[in-house]
């Protein structure tokens, strides 16, 4: 059995299988028998008893009487938001500088480059704090804090601008909305099939844009402007009304997307110069122009090797937003890691549901990324 | 052989448990020191001195309880905790003694498998602000902005309070004490809120802690108290009754300066006598601590009302509740029979 080599391989992979399980065995074994040396025992009720404790942001209601699981939840929902907001602002500006790094302008490519070198040298955790000083020690405060048009505020405790409120009559607008995008859809895939056919190409781009933007406008005056602005306004300590952005998302947020964009703009350059310099050639010598190059023959071959480390470095970032609790921004690791498992004091429990969420979110975005890249992949012809 | 394999780990995991279970008073004699837990720095109770070493009011404890058990104050390895990393490093045993501006609560107490040996402090939940702020009763912070150190009682009391009396609020919460106060002085709060006494201390770090000002409100109870692991009422004793005999050398009047000079004499109060050992005290030998334990606390280390005066004044905390019963405040000490 030994000698074949087929049977070797299985024997070897059961041995090591055995072994795992074993060092796992071990390891719940060995929890088990010290938390009842402790007196302890693993029980996961305390998600379902009131958590007590405020949150001052939520995107789902909240109010300190309901559970650990909710307020777990809120956390959650918070992580997610800080998640959005940094990977778009990574993207963009990652992919920006990434091309800059790249231009023939020595200026911009060099301040691309110092950017790069920069940022990527020093650790998430100061970025984090620096932001933080930043806004909470060089804005004023509320009541001198900088108006623009006394509808938009800054100030120490956060971006307030004007929220808008729909009222009767909306509808139309979102009627028209989707009317817009209906149409829109259905003029590329009419351009696109005309452009196989005979060549001819139209200003897709524009005339979707303005589909889009001027019926809802068109159908927002034809409908008596049916929006209010509910505009923030100093009562007491603080504005009240309006939408805010507290301090600690806005410098979260800037310190995960303005360090991320660092490593992605590298990413970007790698995935342009993987591409053979024939390639652009050729493209020029057809006659495109610089930007269609880039668009239309350079960017959509890199995407091919850009898609699976930017995934990665979606991943860290959301991972990142966990030292959200170093400057007090309420995420999960604050909330259910933090808050909840203080005030019932379940360690091994709260940890267990954190890296499990952690774990899932992560492979939900590997999912995600996986998908888009099996869909720019090189197709086998 | 799985199974073989399993229930020799398992045997293992037991034997691993039992030793954790050995006596606590063993284990500090035979390392020669004393494990103990305290704060990561605040003013009065646990903060590093000119020199860096650990100083205040909770530390003393410390040197009391090595004091009594290892004969000298100074034999203590100090490990810092967070609000949030106090109990599992006591759990852990990282240390014989969590002495660190604890509250005693129920689940505190029950649920997490701990034994509060007492209270040395007793102390209630307040609030902050600047005088410029023009408020005077924490019924008129509708709207603030809050600073809280999380990981503590403390945000459920606000939590509480400020929904029971229908106030808004806008809670900033952070990790240490030291965070906290740049945050607040920044501005980022109105507000700061943690016990008063830790309120008084964090004041008078300050510049000008004349611009301050902690309103008449004390929202809560806080009752606060060294902390011992379940399970080895030998060790919860002995730290209990060191508690209890430098508050009881308050009360007869022996002090650092004279307790060697008494504890030579026959005192007419036989309780000073047995105390320090020149009658015998009934039990003591199942605390496995020598007759003179008092006298090493009291002389190394001072009486309650030495240390309280020592480290608490200075941030013009006043003894209130925290005088003995016969001064009017809390502190009743059983009898030393």
């Amino acid at each position: 059995m030994w000698r074949n080599e087929k049977s070797r391989e299985i024997i070897v992979q059961i041995i090591v299988l055995f072994f795992l399980g074993w060092f796992i065995s071990w390891l719940v074994m060995n929890v088990n028998a010290n938390f009842e040396a402790l007196g302890k025992d693993i029980s996961f009720e305390f998600l379902f008893i009131p958590a007590g404790y405020d949150i001052n942001q939520y995107l789902i209601d909240y109010d300190s009487r309901d559970s650990h699981l909710r307020a777990g939840i809120v956390g959650l929902l918070n992580t997610g938001l800080v998640a959005f907001f940094g990977i778009i602002l990574a993207t963009v500006l990652g992919i920006a500088l990434g091309i800059i790094r790249l231009s023939k302008n020595w200026l911009a490519s060099k301040i691309a480059y110092w950017y790069v070198e920069f940022t990527r040298n020093v650790p998430i955790l100061l970025h984090i704090l620096l932001w933080h000083g930043i806004i909470i020690n060089t804005l004023p405060h509320p009541r001198k804090a900088i108006s623009f048009g006394d509808v938009t505020f800054l100030s120490n405790r956060g971006f307030y601008i004007p929220k808008p409120l729909a009222e009767s009559g909306i509808e139309l607008v979102y009627l028209f909305l989707v009317v817009a995008i209906i149409f829109s859809i259905l003029f590329s895939k009419y351009c696109k099939r005309k452009q196989d056919l005979t060549g001819i190409q139209y200003p897709v781009f524009w005339i979707n844009f303005s589909v889009i933007f001027f019926l809802p406008l068109i159908a927002f005056f034809l409908s008596g402007m049916p929006v209010s602005l509910e505009i923030p306004a100093l009562k007491g300590f603080n504005f009240r009304g309006g939408m805010h952005m507290s301090p600690e998302l806005a410098a979260l947020t800037f310190a995960l997307g303005i360090y991320t964009a660092a490593f992605i703009a590298e990413i970007v350059r790698a995935g342009i110069l993987a591409i053979d310099k024939g390639q652009r050639e050729a493209a020029e010598s057809i006659g495109l122009k610089p930007s269609k190059v880039m668009n239309l023959v350079i960017l959509p071959q890199a995407r091919r090797v850009i898609i699976p480390p930017l995934t990665s470095q979606y991943l860290n970032l959301t991972k990142n937003s966990s030292l959200a609790i170093a400057i007090g921004y309420m995420d999960l690791v604050a909330t259910l890691g933090g808050i909840s498992l203080n005030q019932t004091g379940r360690e091994m429990e709260t940890m267990l549901i954190v890296m499990l969420i952690y774990l899932s979110v992560s492979l939900s975005i590997s999912a995600l990324m996986n998908w888009y890249n099996s869909k720019v992949k090189l197709v086998g012809r | 052989m799985k199974t073989k394999m399993l229930l020799a780990v398992v045997t293992a995991g037991v034997m691993f448990a039992g030793s954790v279970l050995a006596s606590t008073l063993d284990d500090v004699r035979a390392r020669g020191k004393l494990n103990c837990i305290i704060n990561t720095g605040l003013a009065g109770f646990a903060a590093p001195d000119d020199k860096g070493n650990w100083t205040g009011f909770d530390v003393d404890f410390c040197k009391a309880v090595a004091a009594a058990t290892l004969g000298d104050a100074s034999k203590v390895n100090y490990t810092t905790a967070t609000g949030k990393t106090r109990f599992t490093k006591l759990a852990a045993g990282e240390g014989e003694i969590l002495s660190r501006n604890t509250t005693w609560t129920f689940s505190r107490d029950v649920d997490l498998s701990q034994t509060f040996i007492g209270v040395n402090y007793y102390d209630g939940q307040g609030f902050m602000v600047p005088k410029s702020l023009g408020v005077k009763s924490a019924k008129g912070l509708d709207g603030a902005s809050v600073c809280i150190q999380t990981g503590t009682t403390t945000e459920l009391n606000l939590a509480e309070y400020f929904k029971g009396n229908n106030i808004k609020y806008n809670p900033v919460p952070i990790e240490t004490n030291a965070e906290a106060q740049e945050l607040y002085k920044a501005g980022r709060c109105d507000v700061y809120t943690t016990d008063a006494s830790g309120l008084y201390a964090t004041m008078m770090s300050f510049d000008n802690p004349s611009d301050h000002m902690v309103l008449p409100e004390i929202v809560s109870k806080e009752p606060l108290g060294p902390v011992v692991r379940h399970g080895d009422d030998q060790w919860a004793d002995i730290v209990s009754w060191v508690l209890r005999a430098m508050m009881a050398a308050e009360e007869k009047g022996i002090t650092s300066k004279n307790v060697k000079e008494l504890a030579a004499k026959d005192n007419k109060d036989k309780e000073i006598n047995r105390l320090l050992g020149k009658d015998p005290l009934q039990g003591l030998s199942k605390l496995g601590l020598s007759a003179d334990w008092a006298v090493n606390v009291i002389s190394q280390v001072g009486n309650y009302q030495e240390s309280f005066e020592k480290h608490l004044f200075p941030l013009t905390i006043k003894r209130g509740m925290n005088a003995l019963y016969r001064d009017g405040g809390l502190h009743y000490i059983p009898p030393i029979k």
